[in-house]
């Protein structure tokens, strides 16, 4: 399994898992975590799984492609230099323990 | 090996399960679920003899072809005919019936011109034209929701955004249900749509040129990436095609079956009402319930295998995503329509690489009907039989009578 961890507004962190391969979007979907609406279910068309990866984690999470850098450029909370679509990220296990937060609005 | 609707005739694979079915059958299509429940039944996939081809239904296989561009590719047709083998009915599409890498470039393209920030620029006109179109059909009382409202909101709405200098909603509507019924056989439906061609076509054609676009239309920016070298301006025209295929019949069945849902669902629309932030949730839900687009085929392009069944190159898939839609295994209460369950991951929009790329533009039309129904009305109720229309790969309403009561007069 691998960790995940979604920091909330308050600085309050929870530990999250789930079975490897699956997008960390789909992992958050499936531990029905608040704000992430995910809308086109991660055919980057909807930009509403929008996630800031913490720490060190980004190198790590890959490349963002150009469809996704479009896609940044829409969200509703403005990006930042560590936002990513959680809808591509995958998980795996050089991930364990990544940590995210969720932007405040989503749509 | 023989040819049957311009594929391959493929022979059944060992120990998938047969099934002398018509899935384009006009009673099937008119009340599909039976025909989703026996297929989901049978097994992950099923061979139908009448078209050599094999269909799936449950929720996991169908996602799995339905989205893996490698093994199942669109280039070859998202229909019965193999585009490898037959010529299509129109030059093909460079975005639906195109696969990586080529897609990505022309994806990328339509992504931004009908990307989420666009459609919130442009709210006010999608909204402004809801009200005023709502507030006609309520002060009629009871309607023909399809005609008097789920066809002329998207003929109205959808040529402003896309900035049509000329007009003509029959031939949009025509056009659509040309394009999704040439994905089927040649059967009535097919022949019957294909043959107001000759009137459509050039029409549309000539609504593509960027002479015919206005300059701040949806239309007249794809031409921009086609000055930024991006496309070429004849992948322009292609693009501004894909839109006009794709954006009307689409909408127009978004919102007939929206209104059908409420309808019949009075006890959801109650819920709605003490709710408002779930009607984004609610469309949702209506794509998952009525599954607008209820099947597109793949061509498996490898030999290879889903779930243990060996499926060989050249076969045409039917994924019948209304099926999916409606899995038990995957859907709790399937046969129910609630608004409040966690509905994403549906297959109403496709899903994957291939996942409507117009989506967007589909939820902001039907958001603004559905929030201009939400401030207006109080209640909405059959005032007759819906009729649904058959159609080889849309399942949309012939019509739909509802009589609308305005809020405060209840």
């Amino acid at each position: 399994m691998v960790r995940f961890i979604v920091k909330n507004e308050n600085e309050s962190e929870q530990i999250f898992e789930s079975q490897p391969g699956l997008s960390l979007m789909e992992a958050m979907k499936a531990n029905n975590i608040e704000g992430v609406v995910a809308e086109c279910g991660g055919s980057m068309s909807c930009a509403t799984c929008h996630v800031i990866v913490e720490g060190n984690w980004l190198t790590l999470t890959g490349e963002v492609s150009d469809m996704e850098d479009d896609m940044l450029d829409c969200t509703v909370t403005e990006r930042e230099p560590a936002s990513r679509l959680s809808c591509q990220i995958e998980l795996s296990e050089k991930l364990d323990g990544i940590m995210v937060s969720i932007p405040e609005g989503q749509l | 090996m023989g040819m049957i609707e311009g594929h391959i005739a493929i022979e059944p694979p060992s120990g998938v399960p047969i099934w002398d079915i018509d899935p384009y059958a006009e009673t099937v299509l008119a009340d599909p679920n039976a025909f989703y429940q026996e297929l989901r039944s049978k097994g992950p996939f099923t061979y139908i003899p009448k078209y050599a081809i094999l269909a799936c239904g449950r929720y996991n296989e169908t996602k799995e072809v339905f989205s893996d561009s490698t093994r199942f590719v669109s280039s070859r047709g998202v229909g019965l005919v193999d585009f490898k083998l037959a010529e299509p009915w129109r030059p093909a599409s460079i975005i639906l019936e195109v696969d990586p890498p080529d897609h990505t470039r022309v994806r990328r393209v339509m992504a931004k011109s009908l990307s989420p920030k666009v459609m919130r620029e442009k709210a006010e006109v999608f909204q402004s034209i809801a009200d005023e179109m709502v507030a006609r059909v309520v002060a009629q009382g009871t309607i023909e929701a399809v005609a008097d409202l789920a066809e002329v909101y998207p003929t109205t709405v959808f040529p402003k955004i896309l900035g049509m200098k000329e007009l003509n909603a029959r031939a949009l509507i025509d056009y659509g249900a040309m394009v999704f019924d040439a994905l089927g056989p040649d059967n009535e439906i097919r022949r019957a749509a294909l043959s107001v061609q000759g009137a459509v076509v050039p029409w549309i054609t000539e609504q593509c040129q960027r002479e015919n676009l206005h300059e701040d239309g949806i239309g007249a920016g794809v031409y921009t990436y086609a000055d930024s070298g991006d496309i070429t301006p004849r992948e322009a025209a292609l693009l501004v095609r894909s839109l006009l295929s794709a954006g009307v019949d689409t909408t127009v069945t978004g919102i007939g079956n929206l209104l059908f849902c409420l309808a019949e669902n009075p006890d959801q629309f109650e819920v709605l009402k003490q709710n408002p932030q779930l009607a984004r949730a609610t469309f949702e839900e209506v794509l998952r319930y009525t599954s607008p687009v209820h099947s597109f085929c793949r061509t498996a392009d490898i030999d290879t295998d889903v779930s243990g069944v060996k499926i060989q190159e050249d076969t045409k898939i039917l994924c019948v995503l209304g099926a999916a839609n409606r899995d038990e295994n995957h859907w709790p209460n399937a046969a129910s329509f609630d608004i409040t369950r966690q509905v994403q991951g549906h297959l109403g929009m496709g899903a994957g690489v291939h996942g409507c790329v117009g989506q967007n533009l589909a939820r902001a039309e039907v958001g603004a009907v559905l929030a201009a129904l939400l401030n207006q009305v109080d209640r909405i109720e059959f005032a007759g039989a819906a009729k649904w229309r058959p159609g080889n790969s849309i399942r949309s309403l012939a019509s739909l009578p509802i009589k609308l009561t305005k809020k405060g007069t209840a």
